[in-house]
C-alpha cells in the first residue's frame, strides 16, 4: 500500500509490524512523559489526600487539604489524561494509517503550549495563589495566571486535534489507506470531535472568568450560567475520555488476545452515539440547581443520557465479547475458560481487562443512578460523587492508559520495562486500591459526607454536627486511596526507569507472554477469520453482561428506596 | 480488526447474541427514562429549581427581617426562628455560616427560601442527607415537609473558602 513517510523518516515496528511515522513518535514520546510527570505530581497529593481523610491520622489542615485537592484534580483529570490522548491521537492517524504526521510545528505548538500550561496552572496552585478546586466556581476568585494557564493548555489541547484532523486529511488525500478508518483511529476521531465541542465550552466559560480576574470586567460570570457551560467542559471532557479508553480496550484486546469485534457497524454506532448524545449529560451536574427547571432535568438526563449508556452498554459486551471469540477461536473451551485462561500476567491485559470490569460495574452502574435527576438529591456533592468518578477515571481511563503504556514503552520508545514482576502486579494494586477506595467514598456519602471536606470534625463550628458513623468508611477510603496511589507511583517508577534507563530493544519487544500465547496471538491479529463463525458464540460475555444487568436494578432500584424515606420536597 | 481497515463491506446489521444484548440494553435504557416522569407525577421528591433572581444585599435584608419578626430565642449565638407553620422561610449561606435556626413544625410544609451573601455553598441537610445547590443571586425556593421531630443539621457541601469545612446550621422540628 501507499505510504506517503519518506523512507527516511519512518521505521517498520520489529514487534507488529505497523508504520511508525518518526515524527509522530517523538510527539507521542514526549506527551507521554509530560502524561506521567502529571500523574506523579497527582498520585502524590492523592497520598497526602488519602491520609487527610483517614480520621485517625487527618495529615492535612485544611488550607493544605483544599490546596492539595485542587492540584490532584487538575493533575490527574487534566493534564495526565489530555497528554495521553494527545499521544493516542498521534498514533492513532500515523501508524494504523500509514501515514505520516501532518505538522511538525502544530505538533510542537500543541506540546509546548500544553507544558506552559500545566507548569504556569501548578506554579499558581502550590504558590496559594488558586486554591479555588478544579471547578473554580465563581465568585471564588484564583489569581489572573490560573485561568491564562488553563486557556493556554486548552488552546494548546485545540491545535493537538487540528493536527490530528489532518493527518486524517493527509492520509485520504494520499490514498495510503483503503477503505474506511480502522476502528481504534475512528474511536480517537469520536473522542477529537467531542474534545473540540468541549474546549470551546472551556473558552466560553474561563476567556470571561480571566479577564474578571484581571480586572477588565467588573463583576463575575454570574454563578448559574458558570455552572451549566462550565459543566458542558468538565463532564464533556470525561465523555472524552470514555472515547478514548474504549478505543485503548479494543487496541489491547487486539494486541494482547488477537481480539477482533464482532461487528464493526456496532461498534461505530456506538461511538456515534457518544458523539450525538453525551454532552447534554453535563446536565446531571446541576439536578438541584436553582433556576433549572424539573423537565429540563429530566430531559436532559434521560433521552441524551440514556442513548450514551445504551453506547457504554454495547461496547460493554463487545468488547469481551470478542476477547472470549478470539480464545475459543484459539480452542479454549467451557463457559469461562476464555477468562481463567486469559493472559492474566500480561499487565496490558490485566489493565485493560480490570478496566472494564470496574468502569462498567462501578462507574457505569453508579453514574447512572446518581445523575438520575430526583435520586441526585441524595447524592450531590456528597462522597458518593468522587466514589463514582474514581471508578470512571481512574480505575476506568488511568488503568486503560497504565495497560497502554505496557505497550507503548517497548514498541514506540523501544525501551524495556525493567522489573517485570512488579509490572505485572502493579495493574492489580492500583484496581484494588481504587475500588476499595470507591467503596468506602460511596458508604460514607451514602451517610452524608461531603465531598471536598478535609475531616468530619467540624471543629469550632458554631452548630457541632456528628458523622462519626462514617469514620470505618473513611478509614476504607484512607487505606485504599493509598494502595491506589502506591500502584500509580510504581507505574511512574517502572515507566521513568524504562524511558530514562531501560535496556533498549533492538529487534521485537519481549513478549509479556508466553512463546506459544505470542505466537497464537501474532496468528490471529495478522490471518483472515470471521468472528461470527459457529462454535464460537461469546456465551460467557452473555452470562457476564446479564450479571452486570441485575446488579445495575438491584443497585438502581436501592437507591429509589432510599429516596422514599426522605422528607418529601419540590 | 481493530487496528487495520475493516473488510470492504462492513456495514451490517448486528446478529445473534449482540442484537438481543442490544435489544435488552436499549428496553433498560427506556425503563430508565421513565422512571423520572413517573415519580415526578407519582413520588414526593423532586428538585423543580424554583428561583428568583435576588442581589444578595437585599436577600441578606430580607433575611433579617425575617429573622427580626419571628424569633422566638437564641442557641449558640444564632437566633432561633419559628416562622408561622406552612409560610416562607428563609436562610442564607455566609462565608461561613448557615443563618439562621429554623424551628419548623412536623407535617407542614414549608417554602424554603436558601440564597447565599458571598461564594457558592452546597445546602445539605442530616441525616437524611438531601442536598441541594445554593448560587449567590438566586432565590432558590425548596419546599419541604419536615416529616420527623428532632435536630438537623445543615452542613456546607460546596467548596467555599478557608472555613468551608466549619459551615454548619440547624434545623429543630416539633410536634
Amino acid at each position: 500500500m501507499a505510504t506517503n513517510m519518506l523512507q527516511s523518516k519512518m521505521r517498520l515496528c520489529s514487534t507488529t509490524g505497523l508504520p511508525v511515522c518518526l515524527s509522530a513518535q517523538r510527539f507521542i514520546k514526549l506527551n507521554a512523559v509530560a502524561g506521567v510527570v502529571s500523574l506523579l505530581v497527582g498520585a502524590t497529593a492523592a497520598i497526602l489526600l488519602a491520609l487527610t481523610r483517614w480520621e485517625t491520622i487527618g495529615l492535612l489542615d485544611p488550607i493544605d487539604y483544599y490546596k492539595v485537592i485542587t492540584l490532584h484534580g487538575l493533575n490527574m483529570l487534566v493534564f495526565w489524561i489530555l497528554f495521553m490522548e494527545m499521544a493516542i491521537l498521534h498514533f492513532a492517524a500515523t501508524s494504523l494509517l500509514n501515514s505520516r504526521n501532518f505538522s511538525s510545528a502544530l505538533s510542537w505548538a500543541q506540546f509546548v503550549m500544553m507544558l506552559a500550561g500545566f507548569g504556569i496552572v501548578n506554579y499558581s496552585v502550590l504558590m496559594d495563589r488558586a486554591t479555588v478546586m478544579m471547578t473554580s466556581y465563581v465568585p471564588l476568585k484564583a489569581e489572573q495566571e490560573f485561568y491564562l494557564g488553563l486557556i493556554i493548555f486548552a488552546v494548546g489541547a485545540l491545535l493537538g486535534c487540528v493536527n490530528f484532523l489532518g493527518t486524517l486529511y493527509i492520509a485520504r488525500r494520499d490514498k495510503t489507506y483503503k477503505g474506511a478508518i480502522p476502528l481504534v483511529t475512528f474511536g480517537a476521531l469520536a473522542a477529537t470531535i467531542i474534545a473540540i465541542w468541549t474546549l470551546v465550552h472551556g473558552a466560553i466559560v474561563l476567556i470571561p472568568t480571566w479577564f474578571w480576574s484581571l480586572g477588565l470586567l467588573e463583576n463575575a460570570p454570574d454563578g448559574a450560567w458558570y455552572r451549566m457551560i462550565w459543566w458542558g467542559f468538565g463532564h464533556a471532557s470525561q465523555q472524552i475520555n470514555v472515547c478514548a479508553m474504549v478505543a485503548v480496550w479494543y487496541f489491547l484486546a487486539t494486541m494482547t488476545t488477537g481480539a477482533r469485534p464482532l461487528s464493526q457497524t456496532v461498534c461505530r454506532t456506538a461511538f456515534l452515539l457518544y458523539i450525538l448524545f453525551i454532552n447534554l449529560a453535563s446536565a446531571h451536574h446541576l439536578l438541584v440547581d436553582p433556576g433549572v427547571s424539573a423537565s429540563w432535568k429530566m430531559w436532559n438526563t434521560s433521552y441524551a443520557l440514556y442513548l450514551a449508556v445504551l453506547a457504554s452498554m454495547i461496547h460493554g459486551f463487545t468488547v469481551p465479547a470478542s476477547v472470549e471469540v478470539a480464545q475459543r477461536k484459539r480452542g479454549i473451551g467451557g463457559l469461562f475458560g476464555w477468562l481463567t485462561r486469559a493472559p492474566w500476567k500480561d499487565p496490558g491485559f490485566a489493565a485493560f481487562f480490570l478496566s472494564l470490569v470496574i468502569f462498567g460495574f462501578g462507574g457505569g452502574i453508579t453514574g447512572v443512578t446518581l445523575g438520575t435527576h430526583q435520586i441526585n438529591i441524595i447524592a450531590h456533592n456528597t462522597l458518593r460523587i468522587p466514589g463514582h468518578f474514581h471508578v470512571t477515571v481512574a480505575g476506568g481511563t488511568s488503568l486503560a492508559f497504565m495497560g497502554l503504556a505496557y505497550y507503548v514503552i517497548p514498541l514506540i520508545f523501544q525501551k524495556e520495562i525493567p522489573m517485570r514482576v512488579l509490572a505485572r502486579i502493579q495493574p492489580y494494586i492500583f484496581a484494588i486500591g481504587i475500588c476499595i477506595m470507591a467503596i468506602g467514598m460511596t458508604l460514607a456519602g451514602s451517610l452524608g459526607v461531603p465531598r471536598r471536606h478535609p475531616d468530619i470534625d467540624f471543629t469550632g463550628a458554631k452548630v457541632a454536627v456528628d458523622l462519626g458513623d462514617a469514620a470505618p468508611f473513611l478509614a476504607m477510603v484512607g487505606i485504599g486511596g493509598t494502595i491506589a496511589a502506591i500502584g500509580a507511583l510504581i507505574f511512574c517508577v517502572l515507566a521513568a526507569w524504562a524511558v530514562f534507563l531501560g535496556k533498549t530493544n533492538k529487534g521485537p519487544m519481549t513478549s509479556w507472554q508466553s512463546p506459544e500465547q505470542t505466537r497464537l496471538t501474532k496468528q490471529l491479529i495478522t490471518t483472515a477469520w470471521n468472528p461470527n463463525d459457529k462454535g464460537m458464540k461469546p456465551k460467557g460475555t452473555v452470562v457476564l453482561t446479564f450479571i452486570f444487568l441485575a446488579s445495575f436494578a438491584v443497585y438502581y432500584f436501592a437507591n429509589w428506596k432510599a429516596l422514599v424515606d426522605v422528607w418529601p420536597v419540590k | 480488526m481493530s487496528i487495520h481497515h475493516p473488510p470492504r463491506k462492513w456495514l451490517e446489521a448486528p446478529h445473534g447474541f449482540e442484537r438481543l444484548w442490544i435489544g435488552i440494553a436499549l428496553l433498560w435504557c427506556l425503563v430508565l427514562s421513565a422512571a423520572m416522569p413517573y415519580w415526578h407525577f407519582k413520588g414526593k421528591q423532586t428538585s423543580s429549581g424554583e428561583a428568583y433572581t435576588v442581589e444578595p444585599g437585599k436577600f441578606d435584608a430580607r433575611v433579617a427581617r425575617f429573622v427580626e419578626a419571628h424569633k422566638v430565642g437564641e442557641r449558640s449565638g444564632l437566633p432561633v426562628v419559628e416562622p408561622p407553620p406552612g409560610t416562607d422561610a428563609y436562610l442564607i449561606g455566609k462565608a461561613w455560616q448557615w443563618y439562621p435556626i429554623l424551628k419548623l413544625k412536623k407535617g407542614v410544609e414549608y417554602r424554603l427560601h436558601v440564597s447565599s451573601f458571598d461564594y457558592q455553598h452546597g445546602f445539605s441537610l442530616l441525616p437524611m442527607n438531601m442536598n441541594f445547590h445554593v448560587v449567590p443571586g438566586y432565590d432558590h425556593v425548596i419546599t419541604l415537609t419536615p416529616t420527623e421531630k428532632g435536630e438537623f443539621n445543615i452542613i456546607c457541601n460546596e467548596f467555599c473558602g478557608a472555613g468551608h469545612h466549619i459551615m454548619t446550621g440547624l434545623i429543630i422540628v416539633e410536634e
